[in-house]
């Protein structure tokens, strides 16, 4: 029997393979996130970033191996874990015949979550005026993707799964973004940033790890002087799910590498 | 169940009811099959009223596919159907909504159709609760298997030909007991005999209800 995944870890993968069809997706991660850590999934095109988000988010499901989000498996409970996590994902998830308003509107009372922030989110990503009441048909890539951030912000979930967040952005919406990802951190909120672009998300974040071929190849620190208050509190309060687990590059009870090198660990 | 019921049916109806899909393509579309039927009948109007109740229905059916098809599309556009599932929507809400909303558009077409048949093939009804009954009846059991293998169909690159094909065959109780029921209701018909028909309705209905609340889920989650 799978042994059960320690309270402080937000996501746990071990040896997990998944596949589409007979083509591997992920071919043998292990991976730990802690409760309230920020963490960048960087990597080549067709590393398996997506894949990652898409498996912890409980829409692929593993061939071998184990996953534990927010200390739930996601395809077993699903209906339980999908109200406490969000994807954004490279598509927008709306409705060309909906306006604005209506697509996050139903969006966020389909998460049951309370529609009071609806309004607040909406004009954080400066979807304000008569752009609400616009199909989401005409709209641009760009504002398609602040429509898919304001759902993010209304519904505020536990955990954030951030698949190219900064795609096809402006530069204003990035830096909205950015604030956005450092409220959530600071705010206890677990976030997992799958993208290319480095060098935007580290900042950030307080971890990357490197997926090649499926699998986690490398990880290091980043930004280490902002280490979030969950992760704090995790460290204070026992051990970190890694060193419990003896997860990736560590043995049980080895202390977390924080001295910024790369470390490889397949 | 039942709000996210609301939920996903009144979403379902606000698409529709911007993008006018049944009224200004389905609705068209079963005319015009009534319309070539009644070519293909010949000026006999006798003949054309003999068939009307069967034509009636596979109208119905031509329609139940293409508004299956809309239900399913709107799903499919921007990752709409990820969207869904990643809502945590209760899977058996999330299927009564879809086939609430494609039972009333279902509704709005057999009354067009209906008037439709009076019109064209001559069709004198004398038991209209009959008719009203087997058509309420008859759209519950479309909508619910339309809906269901529109799922089951969803994912495929291939589904607006495969969606055809598997839900035709398996709405042929409806197309029976509907075409039996509308003849007993029609001039010269048997009340008695409908009543019979109705009952084949009524379990078909429970059966593929019950069976998308219950697999509606792993469907969504598979297909």
């Amino acid at each position: 029997m799978a042994p059960a995944t320690p309270s402080s870890s937000a996501i746990s993968l071990h040896d997990a393979v998944a596949l589409s069809g007979r083509f591997p997706l992920l071919t043998g991660v292990d991976l730990e996130v802690a409760d309230g850590e920020s963490v960048l999934v960087e990597g080549p095109n067709g590393a398996g970033k997506t894949s990652l988000l898409r498996v912890c988010a409980g829409l692929v499901s593993l061939a071998s191996g184990r996953v534990a989000v927010l200390g739930l498996d996601p395809v077993r409970r699903r209906a339980q874990l999908r109200r406490r996590v969000g994807l954004l994902s490279h598509a927008s998830h709306l409705y060309d015949d909906l306006t604005v308003r209506e697509n996050v509107r139903f969006a966020v009372r389909a998460a049951g979550a309370g529609t009071h922030r609806i309004d607040p989110a909406c004009e954080r990503m400066g979807l304000t005026g008569r752009l609400l009441k616009t199909p989401a048909s005409k709209l641009s890539a760009g504002q398609r993707r602040r429509v898919a951030l304001s759902v993010l912000v209304a519904r505020w979930p536990e955990l954030w799964m951030l698949d190219e967040p900064h795609a096809g952005l402006d530069a204003s919406a990035r830096t909205i973004l950015d604030e956005l990802i450092g409220e959530a951190t600071a705010g206890g909120v677990t976030v997992l940033i799958a993208s290319h672009e480095s060098a935007l998300v580290e900042p950030l974040v307080t971890r990357a790890v490197t997926v090649t071929g499926g699998r986690v190849t490398a990880e290091r620190r980043t930004g280490a002087s902002r280490a979030p208050l969950g992760r704090q509190a995790a460290t204070a309060s026992g051990p970190t799910p890694t060193e419990a687990s003896g997860g990736p590059g560590g043995a049980p009870g080895a202390a977390p590498r924080v001295d910024g090198e790369v470390a490889h660990v397949a | 169940m039942w709000r996210d019921t609301l939920l996903v049916a009144g979403k379902d109806l606000r698409i529709e009811a911007r993008s006018r899909v049944a009224l200004s393509q389905v609705a068209p579309f079963g005319i015009v099959a009534l319309v070539l039927f009644a070519f293909a009948l010949g000026p006999d109007r006798a003949l054309m009223a003999t068939g009307a109740p069967g034509l009636f229905w596979v109208a119905v059916l031509f329609c139940t596919v293409q508004a299956v098809q809309r239900s399913v599309s709107v799903e499919s556009a921007d990752g709409a159907r990820d969207g869904l599932r990643l809502s945590g929507l209760d899977p058996a809400g999330l299927f009564l909504g879809k086939t609430v909303a494609v039972a009333a558009q279902l509704v709005v077409l057999e009354a067009l159709l209906a008037v439709g048949v009076v019109l064209l093939y001559g069709a004198r009804i004398d038991v209209p609760w009959l008719i009203v009954v087997s058509c309420a009846l008859g759209t519950v059991g479309l909508a619910a298997t339309g809906t269901l293998y529109g799922a089951l169909s969803a994912g495929l690159r291939v589904r607006e030909t495969l969606l055809p094909f598997l839900l035709l065959p398996i709405v042929a109780p409806v197309l029976l007991a509907g075409t039996r029921i509308w003849q007993a209701a029609m001039a010269g018909g048997t009340p008695a005999d409908g009543t019979q028909w109705l009952r084949l309705l009524v379990i078909f209905d429970a059966v593929y209800v019950a069976l998308g609340i219950v697999v509606y889920g792993p469907i969504q989650e598979t297909a």
